[in-house]
């Protein structure tokens, strides 16, 4: 049975629901109600709660239990989400699966706690040091919350990597109706991996730590790390197509813009315009299968996002090779339906500039 | 004739540690105590970054190295994941104290349930002797090079006497220069792990050791250093928990 | 058939509960629903509102921009939002608390003195029940029933005050179908 549940709540339940049984995190608008609902619900259901005394503790706490197989979380926003790419980094290197949310706010450094997508870079970059990638899934809906957080735990699990879910204030803070699986059990002992004591199998004990330091040879490392990325990179790509197959004007949107991009094209289309959408849904890998079947058909891209100066759409011209490419970053504001019909008329009448 | 007494199993290999370096005696105590409290295949160390994670390469336990100053933060969700297990972290000064300070006294805040382990050698000894948050006034560094400015650089901070303002189950700050500290000091290990496996609580063993490399002096000077300033300064002893 | 709502006035008054028992009640029969609260830093006593989407059909954006159905609580609320009112749309205003209304050419406004109401019926933090009884005098998309049994849904780990909000409901109810 479907039931009404705001975006946050919903991710935490789903958490749940996936097996976590850890979270530790710190209160920052708008990622707060997750913590809320974990504090209240967690405990109840057999897990750990902890509220920290910063994000650094939060995100190394979940480093800890992640160390032990446990399914573990942590959520932030914006400048938070920045305090926890310490942990990221590390994780990375020492092959931890866990799931870290960032429910993005808009701006630089304190910024406002409105909804926006100016972390794009961060989390899909390697908002942290060393040259890592991170699978990071971009909902679009409270549905997709639910879904992808579930997805999330189970891809940090089968590729030994954290995972992200990069939210906005938007889907965190909304409403909408969501049908939430049947619950999992997770069982922390069933990788060999995990730390437990030392065994039979290992009389050294388990060393968890960077693998740069024991489980290569000094020649070894790059190629592992470069084919464990290519891996995830050819294996993880997600996206949506939106009446793409015969679109020449292709607008390329994620998270909750791609919601009001998908009015346009509707609007378009009643008009009779060929438009279409790319929704990437994994941002890293980014869907550049999505890509290569319509380069060949399509006669412009353009990027819709809220930031300030444009952020993915770096990555639709990496991609969208050949193609003319635009940018329309809506910055504080929330993405007009009627400007991006604006923006689809004036690239239609050649008025408009690429940005590439 | 002197005892020769065997090195427990739960050490293996050689360490790397400089000569005159303790370290290597507190590794040793660890694995003593853990060893004859039979329960080396259910501990579990997490390490700091610093000369305490070459550790790592001779301490034959489960070990997660943490992030620079998350040991006790890492230690903490382990303990509450593995609560039959015994976990302790192994950091320095500069890891605990400085840039891990947050997360030692939450942790003695939260009264988490493990043992902090904090090596006191006054020093950053792996980057190669900078100014720590317990080098004494006066104490040449490289980033101290006329001498600790207490004007400037503050006193030196005293972590356990910060820690005691919590409710904590054990607290104790020992030292490992000379044979009568060290026997000591295992015995404050012994009971801060017997307090964690049996009543529980946050549990912590400051250690004052020597570091001759970056202070500049011989192995037999290190140690008469800290038996004339360091002590004077740290002094050693029970500060909560001993009583029981 | 997309509706679009906004119900807006103080903090405290309600209205963001409002907008999520309709919310509810549109899950409940079927409905395609979202729900988005303004959120802020502002203090506690500062103006709130929340906008809701009802349709048949999966809703695209999430963000009202045409209001089909506004309900203000306070001035400052309506003068905000009825520059987005739709042509022909309603307006609902508790007339204990605006006295100033709107001219009425393109749109309806209805008076319901939500505050007067719940101090008559002795069950003073009610306003936000009674504009959705106004409301569903209004606003056909769902039956009286359906109105009624959602605010019983909505508050059901709260059964004691069941007879109280249904009487609040139907006065506001009454009150627009007989005004």
């Amino acid at each position: 049975m479907k039931r009404l549940m705001k975006g946050n709540n919903a991710l935490a339940e789903a958490a749940i629901l996936a097996g976590c049984r850890f979270f530790a995190g710190y209160p920052i608008t708008p990622q707060t109600e997750i913590l809320e609902y974990l504090a209240k619900n967690l405990p109840e259901r057999g897990g750990h709660f902890i509220q920290t005394e910063s994000e650094l503790a939060g995100v190394n706490m979940v480093l800890g239990a992640a160390a032990t197989g446990y399914r573990a979380m942590t959520s932030s926003a914006g400048p938070g989400f920045s305090l926890k790419q310490e942990g990221i980094s590390y994780m990375c290197s020492m092959e931890l699966p866990a799931v870290i949310v960032d429910v993005m706010r808009y701006g630089i450094g304190l910024g406002s706690i409105m909804l926006g997508q100016g972390d794009y870079f961060q989390a899909v970059k390697g908002g942290g040091h060393g040259g890592y990638k991170v699978p990071v899934y971009a909902p679009a809906s409270v549905q997709e919350n639910v879904d992808f957080t579930i997805r999330a735990f189970d891809t940090a699990e089968a590729y030994r990597t954290p995972v992200l879910i990069l939210s906005d204030g938007a889907i965190g803070q909304m409403a909408e109706s969501v049908e939430l699986p049947e619950g999992r059990e997770h069982d922390p002992d069933q990788y060999d991996w995990t730390l437990k004591g030392r065994d039979a199998a290992h009389p050294t004990g388990r060393k968890m730590t960077d693998r740069i330091y024991y489980d290569f040879k000094f020649h070894e490392y790059d190629p592992h790390i470069r084919e464990r990325y290519a891996k995830m990179e050819k294996e993880l790509q997600m996206w949506e197509e939106v009446e793409t197959e015969d679109a020449k004007i292709i607008l390329v949107s994620y998270g909750i813009s791609s919601r009001v991009c998908r009015e346009a094209v509707k609007t378009a289309r009643k008009k009779g315009w060929k438009v279409g959408m790319i929704r990437p849904i994994t941002l890293w890998p980014f869907p550049k299968k999505a890509f290569a079947k319509t380069n060949s058909h399509a006669e412009a891209y353009l990027t819709v996002e809220m930031n300030a100066c444009g952020q993915m759409v770096e990555d639709v011209a990496l991609y969208g090779r050949g193609v003319p490419i635009y940018s329309y970053p809506s910055g504080r504001s929330i993405a007009d339906p009627e400007a991006i019909l604006q923006k689809i008329e004036s690239i239609m009448n050649g008025e408009e500039k690429e940005v590439f | 004739m002197a005892a020769v007494k065997k090195a427990p199993s739960t050490i293996y290999g050689y360490n790397s540690f400089c000569p005159g370096c303790g370290h290597g005696i507190v590794i040793r105590l660890i694995a003593e105590v853990v060893e004859e409290m039979g329960l080396a295949e259910d501990a579990i160390g997490v390490l700091a970054v610093g000369c305490s994670c070459l550790t790592n390469r001779y301490l034959a336990l489960d070990l997660l190295q943490a992030a620079h100053g998350r040991a006790a933060a890492s230690a903490g969700a382990i303990k509450r994941c593995r609560p039959d297990k015994l976990v302790f972290t192994y950091q320095g000064d500069g890891d605990a104290a400085s840039i891990g300070i947050a997360e030692t006294l939450y942790s003695a805040q939260r009264n988490e349930n493990f043992t902090q382990i904090i090596v006191n050698n006054g020093v950053y000894g792996m980057t190669g002797g900078q100014m720590s948050p317990t080098s004494l006034v006066g104490q040449k560094t490289t980033t101290s090079v006329k001498g600790r400015d207490p004007e400037i650089m503050g006193m030196p901070l005293k972590i356990s006497e910060l820690i005691s303002h919590f409710d904590v189950s054990y607290l104790a700050r020992g030292s490992v220069h000379d044979a009568a500290h060290i026997r000591k000091t295992k015995t404050y290990i012994r009971k801060a792990f017997e307090t964690q496996m049996n009543q529980g609580g946050y549990t912590c063993v400051e250690i004052i050791s020597p570091c001759p490399t970056n202070w500049h002096l011989t192995p037999l000077q290190a140690v008469d250093r800290i038996e004339k300033e360091v002590l004077e300064y740290y002094p050693v002893g029970e500060i909560k928990g001993g009583a029981r | 058939m997309l509706r679009q709502f906004v119900f807006a006035g103080f903090g405290g008054q309600g209205v963001l509960t409002a907008g999520m028992i309709l919310a509810n009640m549109g899950s409940l029969y079927g409905k395609e629903v979202i729900w988005m609260p303004s959120y802020g830093s502002e203090m506690r006593g500062g103006t709130a509102n929340c906008s809701v989407k009802l349709s048949d059909e999966p809703i695209a954006s999430p963000f009202v921009k045409q209001i089909d159905y506004l309900v203000a609580m306070n001035k400052p609320s309506l003068d905000k939002f009825l520059p987005q009112m739709k042509e022909g749309g309603t307006v609902i205003v508790d007339s204990s608390i605006v006295t100033e209304l709107p001219q009425a050419d393109k749109f309806r406004v209805v008076q319901v003195p939500a505050d007067a109401i719940c101090e008559k019926l002795k069950n003073t933090r009610s306003a936000n029940v009674c504009v959705l009884g106004a409301l569903a005098a209004c606003c056909e998309l769902f039956t009286k029933e359906q109105y009624e049994n959602g605010i019983r849904e909505y508050f059901s780990s709260k059964p004691q005050f069941h007879e109280g909000n249904i009487k609040v409901f139907e006065a506001g109810y009454a009150h627009v179908k007989e005004g």
